[in-house]
């Protein structure tokens, strides 16, 4: 499989923040949202509270099984979000994908933005052999693009110095 | 009569930054106005100005989605513990 454009590094400087990721983690949310093409894909990547480390991936079910909206089913979203909570974790990473459209959020995806600690994935399957991963901060209506740091797996204290990749 | 409500990351700011708060009412809708007294304007975020729940605000009382329950009109009972959670969507 070719890599997804996260392995394109934007020119430094042009993004605030960044989201460090596992290549597995990055490979299974992108492995979800092929799998649902040409419907979206959503889910999330726990880890543990104020630690930015996304380590437990969840596939969700689009209750609107739709090529251009997802949600969250009702109980299954209570049943993860209670876990995370009995085990002292939040939403690391939101992700969703867009099966025809840039990986960008969109008007519908700002507006509904509530969790404003997490860092905000969009996939796009538009092109069936270069998948685009991208992640975002949605804070109060605002979206800020940031870099995607993949790593082959976390380091005890990691910090984006000690990166390492395969 | 005590019931106890679960506030999400982006309502706390209604609560000063409770996660957990206390309110009464004998059904859903008592309860939501008895949370609004309490800090205020948290309903408008819950309820439409028709006085229906908002379409992409989960309420769940006992885990059970209110959808299911009767909405707004659902039963409430001291001890029962309500949940929040605004839907996770996009487009």
């Amino acid at each position: 499989m070719k890599d997804s454009t996260a392995r394109v590094r934007p020119r430094l400087g042009t993004l605030a923040g960044v989201l460090t990721i596992d290549q597995a983690t990055h490979d299974e949310i992108v492995a979800h949202a092929r799998r649902d093409h040409p419907d979206e894909a959503c889910g999330i990547v726990a880890g543990p509270a104020g630690s930015d480390r996304p380590e437990r991936f969840v596939a969700m079910t689009n209750a609107e099984r739709s090529p251009t909206f997802y949600r969250f089913d009702a109980a299954e979203q209570l049943r993860v979000w209670r876990e995370m909570d009995d085990r002292d974790e939040e939403p690391v990473v939101i992700y969703h994908s867009h099966t025809a459209t840039e990986a960008y959020p969109s008007r519908t995806d700002i507006s509904f933005a509530g969790e404003p600690g997490a860092h905000y994935v969009l996939v796009s399957t538009r092109d069936a052999d270069r998948p685009e991963f991208r992640s975002f901060r949605i804070v109060d209506g605002v979206v800020t693009e940031e870099e995607v740091e993949i790593v082959e797996r976390y380091l005890l204290g990691h910090t984006p110095s000690a990166t390492v990749y395969d | 009569m005590a019931i106890e409500i679960r506030i999400p990351t982006i309502l706390r700011s209604y609560t000063g930054g409770a996660k957990s708060v206390e309110a009464s009412g004998d059904t859903l809708s008592a309860l939501m106005d008895d949370l609004d007294a309490q800090h205020p304007g948290i309903k408008a975020r819950l309820v439409t100005e028709t006085g229906a729940l908002h379409r992409f605000v989960n309420v769940y009382v006992n885990d059970e989605d209110v959808r299911f329950t009767g909405s707004l009109d659902t039963a409430l009972s001291d001890g029962d513990s309500v949940t929040i959670l605004p839907a996770v969507a996009g487009g």
